[in-house]
C-alpha cells in the first residue's frame, strides 16, 4: 500500500485499546514535552500580546483595508500557484512513473530542490531571472508580460518553493494503483481519456488534492522567495508576511500578533482540514 | 558500496560538530569589544571608521579594540536592541529609532540628543534624484516626479527611514508650493506615490531594483547614496539635487544600559566623541555625507552643492506627528495609497 | 510490447514522448536554468573572485556557524522524531490525531512569524525572556536563539518521514519481539530501527537541509552581528545589500551545492531502498 495507507490493525490483534507495545509513557512524556516547549510555548507569546489588545482594536488591525488586500493577493497568488503545481506535478508524477527515458533519474533527485534550496536564495535567483534584463525576463517582456513586480512574480516564487509537495503525494499513489480495471478498460476498447477519467483519475484525486492543498498552506507561508520579486505596492503586491514585517518595523508588536495569528489560524485550520480529510478517505479506501 | 545508515548519521553528526565549533569560538585577541548596531548602508563607512578609531585609541590608552559590527534596517536593529541585543552604541538614521530605545525599556535617558554636539548627529545629508545618463526624462525638481512619463523607485516609507525622509521631502516640497492648499498638496503626494514603480523594503534593495533590474527613470534615496552610485558606474548615471530638500539627520548614541554592563562606557563614547574630529570627519564626507567641520567644509565644497534644507520641525513639526500622522496604520500614507 | 498488445494508457509513442518532453522542458525551465544562473553569476568575476569570496574571513564564519546550528538541530529532532512517530504509530490514544496536526505547525507557520513568536517570548520584553534576562542570560542575538527557531522550523520532517512508514509495517513484528520476551531498546534495535533506517536518513538529511537554510526566521532573532551571528543564507542577504551580487551568489551556490549533495544523497538513499524492497518481495514471493 502506498504511503498514505493509515492505521491498519492486525488481524491477530485481540484489542486495540490494550497496550502491547512498551514505550508508551516515554515517548508521550518526551514527545509531549518537546511539543510543548518548541511549538506551544512559543504561541503563548503570541496570545499574551494579541490579548493587550481590546476586540476592537484586534479587529481593526486584521480588517485594516492595507491587510485585507494583502489576503486577498496571498490567497489568490497561492491559489494560482497551487493549481499550476498540481497540473505540473500531476505531469511529471506521470511522465517519472510510467516511462523509462534517459535522465530520469536525475530528473527525479532535482524535483526537491526548491526543498533543499534556502528561500532567499531562491528569491534573488528568480528576481535575477525575470528582471527585464534577466534571462527569462528579456524574452518576456518582448511578449509584453512583466513578470519580476508584479503580482505574478509571487506566483512564479510561490509555485517554485512548493512544486515537490504535489509530485511527491501523487507518485507513490500512482505507483500502487492496481493494474488490473486499466487493463480490462483498455483492452474493451476504451479511449485512453475516458480510461484516465473513469479509472485512475478517481484513485488519483485525493492524493493530487492534498498535494494542492499543502503546496497552497506552504504558500501562505511564504516569505523569504517572495518579497525579492514581488515589488511590494500597497493594495496590488504586498503578501500577509511583508504585512507582519512593517508591523515588526513600527514596533508594533500587537498588531504584528494580531496579523500573525491569522496566517496560523488559517493554516491550522487547513492542516487539519487536510489530516481529517485523509484520514476519512483512507478509511473508504479500506472499506472501513 | 553505502554503509550503513545508522553509522552514516552518525559520521555526519560527529563530522558537523567538529567542523561547527571550529568555526564559532571566535578568537579573542583584542583586549576590548565594542558592538555597533547601525544602519543597513553604513556598513564601507564604519568599516573605514573603525580602523581609524581603533589606530586612535591605541595610541591614547595602548589597548587594542575590536569592534563588531550589526547592520540591517534600522528599526529592526533598534528592535533586536529593546529585545536584549547589547549593542554598546548606536548609529542610525532615524531619530525615531533612537527614540524608541527610550519609550521602551527605557536604556537610555530622555535628552540623549543633549549629549553630543549638533543635536548627538555627527553628519548629516539629504535626499537626492539618480537618473539614467543624459537624464532622458529631463527630471530636475520635485515637481518632475509627478510627470505621466515618469515613474520612480523609492524604498517602503512603511519599513525603512530611508523611504521615510524622501515622502517628508515630498511633502515639504508640496508645502512650499501650495501653501494651505491642503487638496493640492494631497494631490501632489497621491501622484507621487502612484508613479512608484515598485516599493522594496530597504535602500539596497531600491538601488539594486534600479541599477540591476533596470526599473524606473529615477531612483530616490540619500545624497551619499545617490553619489556612491554614480562613482561605482561611472557614466550609466548622474546625480541631480533638487533645489528644496529634507534634512536627514544620522543620530548616535550610547545604550548606557549595556555599557553599564559590558563595562564599556569610556570607550564607548570615546568612539563616538571621535566621529566629531577633523580626520573622521573628513573621512565620513569622502562616503559623501555631509559634515559640520569647517575645514572638512571647504574641502569638499564642490561636491555638495547649495540648497534649502528642510527640518522635520519645518514640515510636521515633530517626529511623533510625522508618525502618527503620517506613518502609522491608516494614516495619511495609507489613505493617499488607496487605489 | 506489441502495438496491439498495449493494455496500458499513454503508451504510444507520440503521447509518450510529448508528455516527456514537456515534462523535461518544465525541469530545466523551473529548476535547471535557476541553479544554472546561480553557479553563472557567482563565477561571473572569474575562478579567482570566486575563491576570494568563499575564503573571505566572515564567509568563513557564516560557514562555520551554519554547520554548528545544523549539527546541533539534526540530532535533536532525529530523537525527538523517532519518539513521536513510535507514538502516534504505535499506539492509540484520545488527540492522537490532534498531536499529528500539531507537529505540521512549522510547515504552516510563514518563518517570519515563527520568529516572532520566539521573540516574543525569549526577547527581554517577553515574560520569560525578561526573568532570563535578569540572570544574565542572553538566548536571542546570540546562537542558541539561532539553534532554537532552526530546531522549530525542522521539527516535523524526521518525524513525517517516518510516520507513514511505520504505519504501513504495522506493530506485528514489534508484539512479536514482546511476545518471545526483548526490552523496549532491544525491540527498537533489532526489529524497528532496521525497517526505517532509510527513512530516518532521509529525514535527516532534509532536516539538514532546511537547517542550513532557514532563511526568515533566523533573521529575526540574529542580530545580523557580522562574524558572531550571521549565518550562510543570511549572509548572501547582507552581500546582495552590500552590492556585492558576486559575493552573494558566491554565498548562495555554496547552499546549491548543498543542496544538490542533499539531493545526491536522498536519492542514492531512495535507490537502496527500493532494492532491499525488490529484495524482501522476491523473498516473500519464494516463501509463500
Amino acid at each position: 500500500m502506498s504511503e498514505l495507507s493509515g492505521g491498519r490493525w492486525s488481524p491477530f490483534q485481540r484489542n486495540p485499546g490494550k497496550r502491547v507495545l512498551p514505550g508508551f509513557a516515554l515517548s508521550m512524556g518526551v514527545s509531549l514535552l518537546f511539543i510543548s516547549l518548541i511549538l506551544l510555548l512559543p504561541v503563548t507569546g503570541l496570545i499574551v500580546q494579541t490579548a493587550g489588545m481590546s476586540w476592537e482594536q484586534y479587529w481593526g488591525v486584521i480588517t485594516d483595508e492595507r491587510v485585507v488586500a494583502s489576503y486577498k493577493v496571498t490567497l489568490w497568488a497561492a491559489a494560482i500557484a497551487s493549481l499550476f503545481n498540481g497540473i505540473a506535478g500531476l505531469l511529471l508524477a506521470w511522465v517519472l512513473v510510467r516511462y523509462e527515458f534517459p535522465g530520469k533519474r536525475l530528473i527525479d533527485a532535482l524535483i526537491d530542490l526548491p526543498f533543499a534550496l534556502p528561500t532567499a536564495v531562491a528569491g534573488i535567483t528568480l528576481a535575477a531571472l525575470f528582471a527585464q534584463n534577466g534571462w527569462y525576463g528579456q524574452l518576456l517582456t518582448e511578449l509584453g508580460i512583466k513578470v519580476a513586480f508584479t503580482p505574478l512574480g509571487i506566483v512564479v516564487a510561490m509555485s517554485f518553493t512548493s512544486l515537490p509537495f504535489v509530485v511527491r503525494t501523487v507518485q507513490p499513489v500512482l505507483e500502487d494503483l492496481p493494474v488490473e480495471d486499466e487493463e480490462a478498460a483498455v483492452s474493451m476498447g476504451a479511449s485512453d481519456l475516458t480510461v484516465f477519467r473513469r479509472i485512475l483519475f478517481p484513485s488519483l484525486w485525493p492524493a493530487l488534492m492534498t498535494g494542492i492543498a499543502l503546496s497552497f498552506t506552504r504558500s501562505l507561508g511564504e516569505f523569504g522567495a517572495v518579497i525579492f520579486i514581488a515589488g511590494n505596492m500597497p493594495y496590488v503586491s504586498e503578501i500577509t508576511s511583508l504585512m507582519i514585517f512593517i508591523r515588526l518595523q513600527e514596533f508594533d508588536y500587537g498588531a504584528a500578533s494580531a496579523i500573525a495569528s491569522v496566517v496560523l489560524i488559517a493554516s491550522l485550520v487547513l492542516l487539519l482540514a487536510i489530516n481529517l480529510w485523509q484520514a476519512r478517505y483512507l478509511r473508504r479506501l479500506h472499506g472501513r | 558500496m553505502l554503509q550503513s545508515p545508522r553509522k552514516l548519521i552518525k559520521q555526519l553528526v560527529v563530522a558537523l560538530t567538529v567542523s561547527g565549533s571550529l568555526g564559532v569560538v571566535p578568537a579573542q585577541a583584542a583586549d576590548q569589544e565594542l558592538l555597533n548596531s547601525s544602519y543597513d548602508i553604513a556598513r564601507e563607512l564604519f568599516a573605514s571608521y573603525n580602523e581609524l578609531f581603533a589606530e586612535h585609541w591605541q595610541q591614547e590608552t595602548g589597548k587594542t579594540v575590536e569592534i563588531n559590527q550589526s547592520h540591517g534596517g534600522s528599526s529592526k536593529q533598534a528592535q533586536a536592541i529593546i529585545q536584549g541585543l547589547r549593542a554598546d552604541v548606536v548609529t542610525y538614521n532615524q531619530v525615531t529609532d533612537v527614540d524608541i530605545l527610550h519609550e521602551r525599556g527605557n536604556l537610555i535617558p530622555a535628552d540623549w540628543r543633549e549629549r553630543l554636539p549638533n543635536a548627538s548627529s555627527p553628519y548629516y545629508s539629504t535626499m537626492a534624484f539618480l537618473v539614467r545618463e543624459g537624464n532622458p526624462k529631463n527630471i530636475q525638481n520635485w515637481d518632475d516626479l509627478v510627470r505621466d512619463d515618469v515613474s520612480s523607485v523609492l524604498p517602503n516609507p512603511k519599513t525603512s527611514g530611508n523611504g521615510r525622509y524622501t515622502y517628508l521631502a515630498a511633502l515639504g516640497y508640496a508645502q512650499k508650493t501650495f501653501g494651505d492648499d491642503q487638496e493640492a498638496i494631497d494631490n501632489y503626494l497621491r501622484e507621487f506615490l502612484g508613479n512608484v514603480a515598485v516599493f522594496d523594503t530597504g535602500g539596497r534593495g531600491a538601488t539594486t531594483t534600479f541599477v540591476e533590474r533596470g526599473i524606473g527613470d529615477v531612483l530616490l534615496t540619500f545624497e551619499s547614496e545617490v553619489n556612491n552610485i554614480a562613482a561605482q558606474y561611472d557614466g550609466e548615471y548622474q546625480v541631480v539635487v533638487p533645489k528644496v530638500s529634507f534634512l536627514a539627520e544620522f543620530p548616535v548614541t550610547w545604550i548606557d544600559r549595556s555599557v553599564e554592563r559590558n563595562e564599556t562606557a569610556d570607550l564607548a563614547k570615546a568612539y563616538l566623541e571621535y566621529l566629531y574630529s577633523e580626520d573622521a570627519q573628513r573621512l565620513i564626507a569622502g562616503f559623501n555625507y555631509r559634515v559640520h567641520n569647517d575645514a572638512v567644509k571647504a574641502e569638499f565644497a564642490d561636491r555638495f552643492p547649495e540648497l534649502e534644507l528642510l527640518p522635520i520641525e519645518a514640515i510636521t513639526g515633530d517626529w511623533k506627528t510625522a508618525m502618527s500622522e503620517h506613518f502609522g496604520s491608516g494614516g495619511k500614507l495609507d489613505q493617499l495609497q488607496r487605489r | 510490447m506489441k502495438s496491439q498488445g498495449r493494455l496500458r494508457i499513454g503508451d504510444q509513442p507520440w503521447i509518450k514522448w510529448s508528455l516527456i518532453g514537456l515534462a523535461l522542458l518544465l525541469v530545466a525551465l523551473l529548476l535547471v536554468v535557476p541553479l544554472v544562473m546561480i553557479f553563472s553569476q557567482a563565477l561571473s568575476s572569474g575562478a579567482a573572485t570566486f575563491w576570494d569570496n568563499l575564503t573571505d574571513e566572515y564567509t568563513l564564519h557564516a560557514i562555520g556557524l551554519t554547520l554548528f546550528v545544523a549539527a546541533l538541530t539534526v540530532p535533536i529532532n532525529l530523537v525527538f522524531g523517532v519518539f513521536l512517530a513510535w507514538l502516534v504509530t504505535r499506539f492509540e490514544f484520545p488527540g492522537r490525531k490532534a498531536l499529528i496536526t500539531l507537529i505540521d505547525i512549522p510547515f504552516a507557520v510563514s518563518p517570519v512569524v515563527a520568529g516572532l513568536l520566539y521573540l516574543l517570548l525569549y526577547g527581554s520584553n517577553g515574560w520569560l525572556g525578561g526573568w532570563l534576562m535578569d540572570r544574565d542570560v542572553q538566548l536571542m542575538f546570540s546562537w542558541p536563539g539561532i539553534v532554537m527557531v532552526t530546531v522549530f522550523v525542522t521539527c516535523p520532517f524526521v518525524a513525517r518521514e517516518l510516520i507513514p512508514l511505520m504505519q504501513q509495517q504495522g506493530r506485528e513484528e514489534e508484539e512479536a519481539g514482546v511476545v518471545l520476551g526483548a526490552s523496549g531498546w532491544q525491540l527498537f534495535r533489532k526489529i524497528t530501527l532496521p525497517n526505517i533506517q532509510w527513512a530516518l536518513l532521509y529525514g535527516v538529511v532534509l532536516t539538514n537541509a532546511r537547517a542550513v537554510g532557514e532563511f526568515g526566521a533566523v533573521s529575526v532573532v540574529s542580530g545580523n552581528i557580522r562574524g558572531q551571528t550571521n549565518t550562510l543564507p543570511l549572509h548572501v542577504e547582507l552581500l546582495y545589500q552590500d552590492y556585492n551580487a558576486v559575493g552573494a551568489f558566491a554565498s548562495a551556490s555554496l547552499l546549491a551545492g548543498i543542496a544538490l549533495l542533499t539531493l545526491l544523497i536522498k536519492s542514492a538513499v531512495e535507490w537502496r531502498q527500493a532494492r532491499q524492497m525488490q529484495a524482501a518481495s522476491t523473498q516473500s514471493d519464494r516463501t509463500t
